[in-house]
């Protein structure tokens, strides 16, 4: 019988190896896309560096599906700068510039006022009900970049959920049995 | 090794590398370009000046703004915002920032530019310390890329004053 447990283990062991070595390739892509996210929350110093623009109150400038980069320095906010900010119990952050700045001594006296560019209107429509002005706690980052276009792939996937888990299952079986 | 798979992988990726390093090369060329923008307002009238009901003050004003922004126009320059914003400081507030007027240019045919109009925005202070006060107004703009690095500069013009009295 000594045989037959020989080849089975030697199967196996090629086997084992196999799966092991693709699990390891997968799982330095996670992470290494997770440690480029991570460094560039450290760098620019929001929590999320890079947002896609979702509606079109900002066009002509910006159209949906645009990339924005952002960031949180310690330079104060400034009239005309484009902010993205969260209105408090609402999920979606909006992209809007800001029109009117009232700096006080301290952040809790400065207040910001904004505007889509494409809006007839300031956005105290978009914000809750008897709040006339945000404030700094509101506001995530600035933009200070643009890449025309990029953010579609993810639009698409965030409407259409089918895509993204018939995208993620592919790629994931593709890596799963793809041989180096 | 030299599957289909590897290959269109391959191509993707090295195409999508030159891709982001024209769009980065492009930005860059927009620091090449040094403008020398102008621009002129004037308050023509002050239309009314008055304390609203919950006590802030509000005013309401004529302005001609002229500006020529055509140099600001590089190849990679999609459109210019521009706005005027008054510009003043109080006891309480040391920087208050509030936008008068803006306007989207979207070439530089349309960059020179002589405009008549009241404050598009409410002048509306935290308060009530708008009598006399002094002010400035600044022209910004804020040049949106076709792809790349926002840039944003701005005019001073200063030594503007607002009536002593409500009228």
């Amino acid at each position: 019988m000594g045989w037959v447990s020989d080849t089975v283990d030697s199967i196996k062991s090629i086997k084992l190896r196999e799966a092991l070595h693709q699990v390891i390739t997968l799982g330095m892509i996670v992470t290494s896309a997770l440690i480029i996210w991570k460094g560039l929350m450290c760098i620019t110093g929001t929590e999320s560096p890079v947002v896609v623009v979702l509606s079109g109150s900002m066009e002509p400038g910006f159209q949906r599906g645009d990339i924005l980069f952002l960031t949180m320095s310690k330079d104060p906010i400034r009239s005309g700068d484009i902010v993205v900010f969260n209105i408090d119990g609402r999920d979606i952050p909006i992209v809007h510039r800001v029109i009117k700045v009232h700096e006080g001594q301290d952040t809790e006296d400065t207040y910001y006022l904004t505007k889509g560019d494409n809006n007839p209107t300031d956005d105290r429509v978009l914000y809750n009900y008897n709040q006339d002005w945000l404030q700094k706690k509101h506001i995530m980052g600035r933009a200070v970049g643009f890449l025309p276009y990029a953010g579609w792939a993810t639009i698409i996937m965030s409407e259409k959920p089918i895509i993204k888990y018939v995208l993620v299952g592919a790629l994931g079986l593709l890596v799963l049995t793809s041989k180096e | 090794m030299h599957s289909f798979g590897y290959r269109a992988n391959a191509l993707l990726t090295f195409s999508l590398t030159i891709l982001a390093l024209m769009c980065a090369i492009a930005s860059l060329t927009d620091s090449f370009n040094s403008p020398s923008p102008s621009a002129q307002v004037q308050v023509l009238n002050i239309n009314w000046f008055q304390k609203q009901p919950n006590g802030n003050d509000e005013v309401s004003m004529t302005l001609n703004i002229s500006g020529d922004l055509q140099s600001l126009f590089t190849w990679n320059t999609k459109q210019v915002f521009v706005f005027l914003a008054a510009e003043y400081e109080t006891r309480k507030k040391p920087l208050n920032q509030i936008s008068l007027w803006d306007g989207i240019i979207p070439s530089k045919e349309h960059a020179k530019f002589l405009i008549h109009t009241s404050n598009k925005y409410r002048f509306i202070d935290q308060g009530t310390n708008l009598r006399g006060r002094e002010f400035n107004l600044t022209l910004h703009w804020h040049v949106m890329p076709k792809t790349g690095k926002m840039l944003a500069d701005k005019i001073v013009m200063p030594g503007y004053r607002l009536p002593k009295e409500y009228r």
